[in-house]
């Protein structure tokens, strides 16, 4: 089955790690490395880490007219910063694999809808 | 054993082993749970009517075939599944724990694991369900509905989990377990008409995991809870219906036979593993006043200790304010109140928190602020049984 892993950073953690020395980042960076290699082979696609939130622009498609906005679309202190698709047997897979992801502390896990 | 117990007694037995082969054959949870609800239902109306069939697992697994059939008309190859099917002999045991796992699976919120397993592993229907938990009974089952969705959507396995998933996933399950004898066990003490006996479900449940694996101590910790706590019923209630203090109750009402067998089963798991979990520490406690002969006579000193593991391992300030009771009989009731006052951030809005500080204030002798929190205590509880005991003290 195939899920996305939709990688959220919270404020706190965006925070604690820009105050990290470059080592402790570096070692930040390696580990979810790390991690994209040890799950390979249950990785469709690599995986992409997304630009700031306020680069973000959301459509709204509702009520028959198109609105854009400028952000992302929620006005939050977590913003989704990456994602990646898997393909694992079920959810306690991809449960397995996200308990030891190293990078920030949300992970939402979805189920793509192969229609 | 009445009708309705003896009713509820065959439905669980039959309809969660059934559901547990049908998902195991059909592959699709929310098919199979759909046709063997269907299946408990025309059951339930025609058994009372007919009489129990000589084979009841025989007449749901019918019943439930020819429902499937039915709804499953337009969907070839469930339909060629179904109709192949034969009621298994001997389903593998472990065909209904894997269902009590699905149903409690981490990624279902709460409360649906909780309806989910009711229905599908002990056979309620939504109606029953929604009595029980006096809920509506379209939320209940808008609640399954959704949880059934997203077991199927979301891909949730219908497996035992793996080893090393297992102690987290079954702590999972035992907090439902838990969860059921709680409501079952104060609610018993409400006006509820014809609401199914949760605590009957809760023992049946834990019985039966514990059947699947003897070795795992919480399991057999809280079955010695519910059994301890089931062997006191009778001394529970007045004939009219009111709630009697295990202080105040007739002890030799309480059913010895199977105090000793539920603190043979403590014992014996005890003795396999060290560092007891909070279920075998509830149940020792359950045991401490199960054993005493009289209320004076119980053992305080070992409760607070028991006391103290339990809120090592899960601090909980109802299990602070439980502390205090036995702490005023190690220590007087000054030390008791000074515990549980500073809990009242925490407890304030808890009617037992003020009933227990009137009964500390009592002992000080200063009945003004024992009857002023007796009072709060009769303004925070709606359970008539609980009412009356305050009402009573606040009328002497």
């Amino acid at each position: 089955m195939k899920y996305v892993l939709m990688f959220i950073e919270t404020e706190e953690f965006a925070k604690e790690f820009a105050d990290l020395a470059p080592g402790e980042r570096e070692e930040a960076f390696r580990r979810v490395y790390q991690w994209f290699d040890d799950h390979r082979d249950k990785i469709t696609n690599r995986g992409s880490k997304l630009q700031g939130a306020e680069t973000a622009t959301t459509v709204r498609l509702d009520g028959g007219r198109v609105l854009t906005t400028d952000g992302p679309f929620i006005e939050g202190k977590e913003v989704v910063s990456g994602f990646t698709e898997i393909d694992v047997e079920d959810l306690d897979e991809a449960l397995r694999m996200v308990k030891n992801w190293p990078g920030c502390p949300v992970v939402e896990i979805r189920p793509v809808d192969e229609v | 054993m009445s009708t309705q117990d003896e009713l509820a007694r065959v439905v669980r037995d039959h309809a969660g082993r059934l559901a547990g082969a049908l998902v195991s054959l059909l592959g699709d949870f929310s098919a199979a749970e759909d046709v063997v609800q269907d299946a408990v239902e025309i059951a339930l109306k025609r058994w009372p009517v007919e009489g129990i069939p000589e084979r009841p697992d025989a007449w749901l697994f019918t019943v439930a075939k020819r429902r499937g059939l039915d709804v499953l008309r337009r969907q070839q190859n469930h339909r060629a599944k179904l109709a192949e099917l034969e009621l298994p002999v001997r389903p593998p045991p472990d065909d209904r724990l894997r269902l009590v796992f699905t149903c409690c699976h981490p990624a279902l919120a709460r409360e649906a694991q909780v309806a989910l397993t009711l229905r599908v592993v002990c056979g309620l229907t939504t109606a029953q369900i929604a009595a029980a938990f006096l809920a509506s009974e379209s939320a209940v089952g808008q609640r399954i509905t959704r949880a059934k969705r997203k077991i199927t959507d979301a891909g949730i396995p219908y497996r035992i989990p793996r080893d090393d998933e297992l102690p987290e996933r079954l702590t999972e399950v035992l907090t439902v377990i838990y969860l059921l004898f709680n409501e079952g066990y104060l609610s018993s003490t409400a006006e509820r008409a014809h609401s199914r006996d949760l605590v009957d479900d809760a023992e049946w449940l834990t019985a039966l995991l514990h059947g699947l694996l003897p070795n795992e101590p919480e399991v057999a910790g809280l079955l010695a809870l519910i059994r301890l706590h089931r062997a006191r019923t009778a001394a529970r209630f007045t004939p009219a219906g009111d709630l009697v203090l295990l202080e105040d109750q007739d002890r030799t009402l309480w059913d010895h036979a199977a105090i000793a067998d539920a603190t043979a089963l403590l014992t014996r798991t005890a003795r396999r593993h060290r560092a007891p979990g909070p279920y075998q520490l509830q149940a020792a406690i359950a045991a401490c006043h199960s054993e005493a002969p009289t209320w004076s006579e119980t053992d305080w000193p070992q409760i607070l200790v028991l006391y103290d593991l339990l809120i090592a391992l899960e601090p909980s300030p109802v299990t602070s304010l439980h502390r205090s009771i036995a702490l005023a009989y190690v220590r007087g009731p000054a030390d008791a109140l000074a515990e549980l006052d500073a809990l009242a951030g925490d407890l304030d809005t808890y009617p037992l928190f003020h009933a227990t500080r009137a009964q500390f204030l009592r002992d000080l002798d200063r009945p003004a602020e024992a009857r002023t929190a007796d009072e709060r205590a009769a303004r925070l509880t709606a359970n008539p049984a609980q009412l009356g005991l305050l009402q009573e003290r606040l009328a002497n």
